[in-house]
């Protein structure tokens, strides 16, 4: 019972603050591709895999009252920073969820920005096809990012890293 | 390269929607008869609406149909403006017919529960050993790749792409048609004729001419009444939620232990989550309905009540839920314990949420591929720019929040109980 709302908030009290809409999309991704229990379903969109239903969520969540949103302008650019309030707070004291391992790797994909975290999300994406394939389809879908093959090696091995802190332990999230 | 194999006569099939659908290669007519294919004749288009509009039981077989009838039409107005190979327009008709094949059993609830998507099914059926499959080889090795790249938006040609997936595309255009069509409403009508009259390809997607602006105000009207008035119907609603804690019950039962009078067999890899491709297109509506016939017999109380709801539609009553309220639900959650109600399978909060139309805006983050239109100097002017009405919509979100229950296990507790849960539900009428 709204317990979908409430993985998404919990994630958000995990890092303390999300900046930007597309690091929390990516992050979310990133996580269900490291069996964190996150709902939202995934396509494949102009910054890589994007949940419609995940960008609803936060604005529900916002709309609730449960988690602050605040906008920043740089120029022509709009960051947006989603923390969580105390009615957020006294929200997951009514809903339990425990990411478990996960959440070591949520507050390491915290550190990276949204720019590393849209490649690596797109080399999840493309991760059923050989090395050359995925290369090729981030050149072509991500040509305006300009990645580099270093960073796309840089990528895999942060994917690498993910999952031996969310295996460490052996314990599948709820 | 490849030459199409025309049938000696084309084929036709009488549609309600678009009169007829016309199937003149030969590629196409033996995809349809595919027994993958055939299978989505026993999965309704619109899941447990049927429960509402008891019109609404078509198929994804007829949508499938439509989707590929509305791409054949659009490739038609393109011709002399762009030109597409043969394996292009066939990417084109093959992802509109098959952009569905993976749609399992009363989808929703049963992803929701059994923690998958259809999508992944969708590739698995191009990519696997199947009959579709092996007809798209006969094409080219490399055919069913491209076509799941096409479906999954990852193929290279963005036309191609934006025609079977955007905010106005051949899907969405068949099943608000459709579903209106069959539900019996009239919210989902737009002019469709013209809009494929004004359609243009460019390189990147495609473009309205516009001097057809208002039939495309229409459909984005349309699809935002279909949504609230037939797709979140607190009723269909209702049956989703009853559904879904059918599936739960019987996961839960089969992960203790429960000794099914029946083993369901169809239901084990599902239940095991060990399922194969095989096992996934066994499974349709008919199976699932006929698991929910033994179960309403079962010794278990939860599971016979919740199929007997089902079945019966004695569905769950619902009140409006304020979200922020969450101390009335865990107060609830502890009444319905009390009572002997189990609140895991007699008490949910549903949400409903929808997007009409939004358009990026430079400098933010947002991904939707904004409807453009092509104005007499040839000009491209995103919608919302031009059209008031779309712009009254545009980036609006609404949400809605229902919370459901058995109101006649409620008013069958002893009186004191009963009134107590009643008033904190705000329901003191027998309603």
């Amino acid at each position: 019972m709204l317990s979908r709302h409430a993985k998404i908030i919990r994630l958000i009290e995990i890092v303390g603050e999300v900046s930007g809409r597309k690091k929390l999309q990516k992050m979310v991704y990133i996580g269900k591709h490291l069996e964190m229990d996150f709902d939202e379903r995934f396509e494949f969109h102009m910054y890589g895999p994007y949940s419609e239903e995940l960008t609803l969520r936060v604005d529900e969540l916002c709309n609730m009252g449960l988690i602050d949103e605040q906008v920043e302008s740089k120029g022509a650019i709009h960051m947006y920073r989603y923390s969580l309030n105390e009615t957020g707070r006294d929200f997951l004291r009514f809903h339990e969820v425990d990411f478990g391992l996960g959440e070591q790797a949520i507050l390491r994909m915290n550190e990276e920005n949204s720019r590393f975290l849209e490649l690596v999300s797109t080399i999840l994406y493309f991760n059923h096809l050989p090395y050359e394939e995925m290369k090729g389809k981030i050149f072509t879908f991500k040509s305006k990012q300009r990645y580099t093959e270093e960073e796309i090696r840089k990528g895999q091995a942060f994917i690498a890293e993910l999952r031996s802190l969310v295996q460490a332990g052996g314990t599948k999230p709820v | 390269m490849q030459q199409p194999q025309l049938l000696h006569e084309e084929k036709v099939f009488k549609d309600p929607v678009h009169r007829y659908v016309h199937v003149r290669d030969k590629f196409i007519w033996d995809l349809i008869n595919s027994p993958e294919f055939q299978r989505l004749r026993r999965v309704k288009q619109l899941g447990t609406s049927f429960f509402t509009f008891h019109g609404g039981e078509h198929s994804r077989f007829n949508h499938s149909l439509g989707v590929y009838e509305l791409m054949r039409r659009i490739l038609e107005t393109f011709e002399g403006r762009i030109q597409l190979t043969y394996e292009e327009k066939l990417l084109c008709l093959c992802a509109a017919l098959l952009h569905d094949v993976g749609h399992g059993p009363f989808s929703h609830s049963f992803e929701k529960v059994f923690k998958y998507h259809h999508e992944d099914w969708t590739r698995a059926i191009l990519l696997g050993d199947t009959q579709i499959n092996r007809i798209l080889r006969r094409f080219d090795e490399e055919f069913p790749k491209k076509l799941a790249e096409v479906i999954n938006k990852t193929y290279d040609n963005k036309l191609i792409v934006s025609l079977i997936s955007s905010q106005l595309d051949a899907d969405r255009m068949d099943y608000l048609l459709r579903d209106a069509y069959y539900t019996g409403v009239n919210y989902g009508n737009f002019e469709i004729e013209r809009i494929l009259r004004v359609m243009r390809p460019q390189e990147d997607g495609i473009v309205f001419k516009f001097s057809g602006m208002h039939a495309v105000e229409d459909y984005i009207m349309s699809r935002y009444q279909m949504y609230w008035q037939v797709y979140f119907h607190p009723v269909t609603r209702s049956a989703e939620v009853v559904l879904c804690k059918i599936f739960q019950r019987a996961k839960w039962l089969f992960a203790n232990g429960y000794p099914f009078s029946q083993e369901p067999v169809m239901l084990l890899p599902f239940l095991q989550e060990k399922v194969e491709l095989a096992d996934y297109l066994a499974l349709d509506e008919s199976a699932i309905l006929f698991y929910m016939q033994l179960w309403r017999k079962e010794d278990d109380p939860i599971l016979k009540d919740l199929c007997a709801r089902f079945l019966d539609r004695n569905l769950f009553k619902y009140v409006e839920y304020n979200p922020r309220d969450f101390r009335l639900l865990a107060e609830l959650k502890e009444q319905f314990q009390q009572a002997g109600i189990d609140p895991m399978y007699y008490l949910e909060v549903d949400t409903t949420s929808d997007l009409p139309y939004d358009f990026y805006r430079a400098g933010e983050e947002e991904e939707r591929i904004p409807i453009m239109l092509q104005m007499p100097s040839g000009e491209l002017v995103e919608l919302s720019q031009k059209s008031e009405i779309v712009q009254a919509i545009s980036g609006k979100r609404r949400f809605d929040y229902k919370l459901y229950f058995p109101l006649d296990k409620v008013m069958a507790l002893p009186g004191d109980l009963s009134r107590k849960i009643r008033e904190r539900l705000g329901v003191m009428e027998d309603a």
